[in-house]
C-alpha cells in the first residue's frame, strides 16, 4: 500500500542523509520525496512516498522516530489529505500538433510556461493520478523532456468533508 | 570571562562528564588535545598501540563498570580505524563517545591530508554523530553526546573536531542541561499494559522469561531474579543477557539459540508465555522465525520501540526501560498474592519438565588426553575469584565461555554478540581492567582471534594491567572449521592456522610473561599460576584441535532442531 509520510526534521547539514541512508540500509523503498525548510528556518520538512505491508510501515515510523533529529512523523494513511506534486514537461509541437497540444493543456489546466518554434513547456499540479494522465495523453505527441517533483500533502482542516479538489 | 581554547574547553567539559579514563592514539590533527590533556592529570589517558582496539577498550570499560567509555582518535585513518568498535559497540547498545579528530574546517571536502568524512562514514553505526564546525557549539554538543549515549537504549556516540576548532579561544561555560525537542526516551512503561503483562502471565501454565542485554544496561538483574523467584518463572538468557539470572538456579535455563542448552530451546518451543525483556530476536536466538515460540503469547518489555515486532509479532508489547517495567510488575504481583498462587501450582508441572530437559541433555564433553578448551573454561571458572570480569574473542571460544563458565552476576561477561567481532575481547579486558585494576580480569581467546588485536601486548605492559589472557589454541578458525566440517564435507578452506607465532615467546617479547599446557593434567595448576602472577599474562592452552560446539541448532532451523553430540 502507498503511504505518504511527513517527516519534521531539524534543519541542519546531513538529515537528509540519514533519513535517506535510513531507507536504504533497512531495505525501505523510497517512491519520492520533497523536502524544505518550514516556516521556522531551523527546521525542515519532508514528504516520502513509500510503499510497503503495515509492519514495514511500522517499523519505517518508528526507525523514522528514533533518527535523532526527527522531531515528528505523520502518516497519512486514514486520513483525508490535499496531496499535489508538480511536473515540467516539454512537448514536441510541431505545426500540425501545436493547436493539440494547447487543447490537452486547457483540459488539465496545465500552463504554458516556455514557447519555441518547435515545443511548449508545459507546467501541471496535481495529484499522481491526474499527473500520470497527463503524461499518457502528451508521449504519442513525442516529450522532448521531463521532470517531476516529490508529493507534498497537507491534512485537510475538517476531516469526514466532502474534497474541494 | 578568561578565554580557553577548544582543546581545554574539551578537557574541561570531560571533567564535567566524570570522565577519568580516555583511550586513544594520537596523530596530526589532534596534537592540540593531546597537549591540552597532558596537563589534565586527573584524566588517565591510555595509550593502545591500533584505534581499534582503544574503541574496544573504551566499550569493555562501558559494559564492566556501566559508565560511558570514552575515546579520543585523530582524523582519516584513526577514525576509520574505529569504525569496526563504533560498529561493534551499536549492535550491542553500549555507550561510547568517540572523539575524532578532523582537518580544518576550510580544507573539509578538499581530499586533504588524512581527511575522512567519518560523519558519514559512521551515520549508520552510531546512535548519533556530530562535526563541531564552530566553537560556540563545543560544550552543548559534548554535553549531548554523553546525554545521548548513555540515555535510553545506549548506543556509540561520535564527535567529530576540526583542528582549528580546538584552537579557536571561547569563555567555557557548560551547560547545565540538554534542551533537545526531537529526543525524549520513554523510561516508565504504560501501567495499563502492565497490568496485562502481568495477568497474562499469572494465567500462563507454561511461561518462560527470555531476557537480554537490555536487563544488563538497565541494571535490572536484581529485579528480574526477584520476579522469577516470586513468579516461579524459569529463565532463558541471550548471550549479551547471561549473568543477568544467576547461572547454576533452579530457574535458570542458561542460554538459548543457536548455541543454546537443549532446556532453554525446548522450554522456548514449549511455552505458552514468553517474556522476552531488553531481547531483540535477533536470527541466532530465534532460529526459523515462524516456528520460534510457536504455541506462546508473546510479551516483549523493550526500551527501544523499533525492537518491538520487528522479527516477531507481539500481543502484549511494552516500551520502557527494563527496571522500571519490572519495578511496576513487582508491585502488580504484590497486590496479587492469591493469583501468584494459583500460578505456582499450574507451573508446578512445566518446572517439572524443565528439570527432567536439563537433566536428560546437560551441557557436556568428555576430558580424555588432550586438553578439551570446555575443560579450561571450567577450571578458570572454578579458581578464579567471583568477581573476574572475562571477556570473550568470537567463534568457539566465546560459545564454550558462554556455556561453560558459570556468570552469577551481570556486568561479568564482555562479548561482541551482535556484530561478532573476532579482536574484542583483549582491548575490551583493559577497559574493564582500567575500570577496575584490583580485579581479575580474564580474556578467552582463540587463536584466530588473539592475533586480531595481538598489538596490545604492548598497552598492558606499559601501563602494567594485568590482564590474563587463555588461548584455546586449536590450530583453526575454529567456528568456521565446525561450519565447514558439518555443512561443507570437511573442506577446510582456509580456516588452519598451521603458522601461528609461539605465544609464550611472544608475550616474553612484549615483557608479559608466557606458559604453554599441553598436558591436560597441568591445567589446574597453570591457571593458577598465572591468576597469582602480577602483571599480564598469556597462557597458550594447545586443545583438541577439531572439537566442536554442541548443541547447535543449524542455520535457519527452528530451535528445538538440535544437533546434540
Amino acid at each position: 500500500m502507498r503511504h505518504a509520510i511527513s517527516v519534521l526534521v531539524d534543519n541542519e547539514a546531513g538529515v537528509l542523509s540519514r533519513v535517506v541512508g535510513l531507507f536504504s540500509g533497512r531495505g525501505f523503498n523510497i517512491e519520492s520525496l520533497s523536502v524544505a525548510p518550514t516556516l521556522d528556518p531551523k527546521k525542515s520538512k519532508m514528504v516520502i512516498t513509500t510503499n510497503g505491508n503495515e509492519q514495514v510501515l511500522e517499523q519505517i515510523k518508528k526507525q523514522l522516530n528514533k533518527l535523532i533529529n526527527v522531531i515528528k512523523v505523520v502518516d497519512y494513511v486514514g486520513k483525508e489529505f490535499v496531496e499535489r506534486e508538480m511536473i515540467l514537461v516539454k512537448v514536441k509541437a510541431k505545426e500540425e500538433t501545436r493547436a493539440e497540444v494547447l487543447r490537452i493543456a486547457d483540459i488539465f489546466r496545465a500552463r504554458v510556461v516556455d514557447v519555441s518554434p518547435n515545443s511548449y513547456t508545459l507546467a501541471l499540479t496535481g495529484d499522481k493520478g491526474k499527473l500520470e494522465g497527463f503524461i499518457e495523453i502528451l508521449s504519442p505527441i513525442g516529450i522532448l523532456d521531463f521532470i517531476r517533483t516529490g508529493t507534498v500533502v497537507m491534512e485537510r482542516e475538517m476531516q469526514g468533508r466532502r474534497k474541494l479538489t | 570571562m578568561k578565554k580557553i581554547s577548544g582543546a581545554q574547553v574539551f578537557i574541561e567539559s570531560l571533567r564535567c562528564e566524570g570522565v577519568k579514563h580516555v583511550f586513544g592514539f594520537p596523530g596530526g590533527a589532534v596534537l592540540d588535545i593531546f597537549d591540552a590533556i597532558m596537563g589534565a592529570t586527573d584524566i588517565d589517558f591510555i595509550l593502545t598501540r591500533h584505534e581499534q582496539g582503544a574503541v574496544h577498550a573504551a566499550d569493555g570499560y562501558a559494559r564492566a563498570s556501566g559508565q560511558v567509555g570514552v575515546c579520543l582518535v585523530t582524523s582519516g585513518p584513526g577514525a576509520t580505524n574505529t569504525v569496526t568498535g563504533i560498529a561493534t559497540a551499536y549492535m550491542d547498545s553500549i555507550p561510547l563517545v568517540v572523539f575524532t579528530g578532523q582537518v580544518p574546517t576550510h580544507l573539509i571536502g578538499n581530499d586533504a591530508f588524512q581527511e575522512a568524512d567519518i560523519v558519514g562514514i559512521t551515520r549508520p553505526c552510531t546512535k548519533h554523530n556530530y562535526l563541531v564546525k564552530d566553537i560556540s557549539d563545543l560544550a552543548r554538543v559534548i554535553k549531548e553526546a554523553f546525554y545521548i549515549a548513555r540515555t535510553g537504549r545506549s548506543g556509540p556516540v561520535l564527535v567529530d573536531l576540526p583542528k582549528n576548532v580546538m584552537k579557536d579561544m571561547i569563555a567555557f561555560k557548560y551547560p547545565e542541561k540538554v534542551e533537545m525537542d526531537s529526543y525524549c526516551p520513554t523510561y516508565k512503561g504504560h501501567l495499563g499494559q502492565i497490568k496485562r503483562i502481568v495477568s497474562l502471565i499469572l494465567k500462563s501454565k507454561k511461561p518462560v522469561i527470555y531476557a537480554g542485554g537490555g536487563v544488563v544496561h538497565a541494571n535490572a538483574s536484581v529485579e528480574l531474579v526477584e520476579f522469577a523467584r516470586k513468579m516461579h518463572v524459569p529463565v532463558t538468557m541471550t548471550l549479551m543477557g547471561l549473568g543477568a539470572f544467576p547461572s547454576g538456579d533452579p530457574l535458570s535455563l542458561g542460554m538459548l539459540g543457536m548455541h543454546g542448552t537443549y532446556a532453554a530451546n525446548m522450554a522456548v518451543t514449549g511455552t505458552d508465555c514468553l517474556v522476552a525483556i531488553g531481547s531483540r530476536f535477533d536470527d541466532r536466538v530465534t532460529g526459523k522465525i515462524d516456528e520460534f515460540a510457536p504455541k506462546a503469547k508473546i510479551i516483549h518489555i523493550d526500551i527501544d520501540p523499533t525492537s518491538i515486532s520487528k522479527n516477531v509479532k507481539v500481543d502484549l508489547p511494552v516500551v520502557g526501560d527494563s527496571k522500571m517495567v519490572l519495578k511496576g510488575m513487582l508491585s502488580q504481583i504484590q497486590e496479587r498474592p492469591d493469583e501468584v498462587k494459583v500460578l505456582h501450582k499450574n507451573v508446578r508441572s512445566w518446572l517439572k519438565c524443565v528439570d527432567k530437559w536439563k537433566k536428560e541433555q546437560p551441557l557436556r564433553y568428555s576430558q580424555g588426553s588432550s586438553i578439551k578448551p570446555q575443560y579450561v573454561i571450567e577450571m578458570i571458572d572454578a579458581l578464579a575469584p567471583d568477581d573476574t570480569i572475562i571477556s570473550t574473542e568470537v567463534g568457539q571460544n566465546q560459545m564454550w565461555t558462554a556455556q561453560f563458565y558459570q556468570f552469577k552476576e551481570p556486568r561479568l561477561f564482555l562479548t561482541s554478540g551482535g556484530l561478532g567481532t573476532m579482536g574484542y575481547g583483549f582491548p575490551a579486558a583493559i577497559g574493564a581492567q582500567a575500570a577496575f585494576p584490583n580485579r581479575t580480569v580474564i580474556d578467552i581467546a582463540g587463536d584466530g582471534s588473539i592475533q586480531m588485536n595481538i598489538q596490545e601486548l604492548a598497552t598492558v605492559v606499559q601501563y602494567n594491567l594485568p590482564v590474563k589472557v587463555m588461548i584455546l589454541n586449536n590450530g583453526y578458525l575454529g567456528m568456521v572449521r565446525q561450519w565447514q566440517a558439518l555443512f561443507y564435507e570437511k573442506r577446510y578452506s582456509h580456516t588452519s592456522l598451521a603458522i601461528s607465532p609461539d605465544y609464550v615467546k611472544l608475550a616474553e617479547a612484549y615483557g608479559a610473561k608466557g606458559f604453554r599446557v599441553k598436558d591436560p593434567a597441568e591445567v589446574k595448576d597453570v591457571i593458577k599460576e598465572a591468576l597469582a602472577t602480577d602483571g599480564p599474562v598469556f597462557v597458550d592452552f594447545i586443545v583438541e584441535p577439531e572439537e566442536d560446539v554442541y548443541p547447535m541448532v543449524p542455520a535457519g532451523a527452528p530451535i528445538n532442531n538440535m544437533l546434540l553430540v
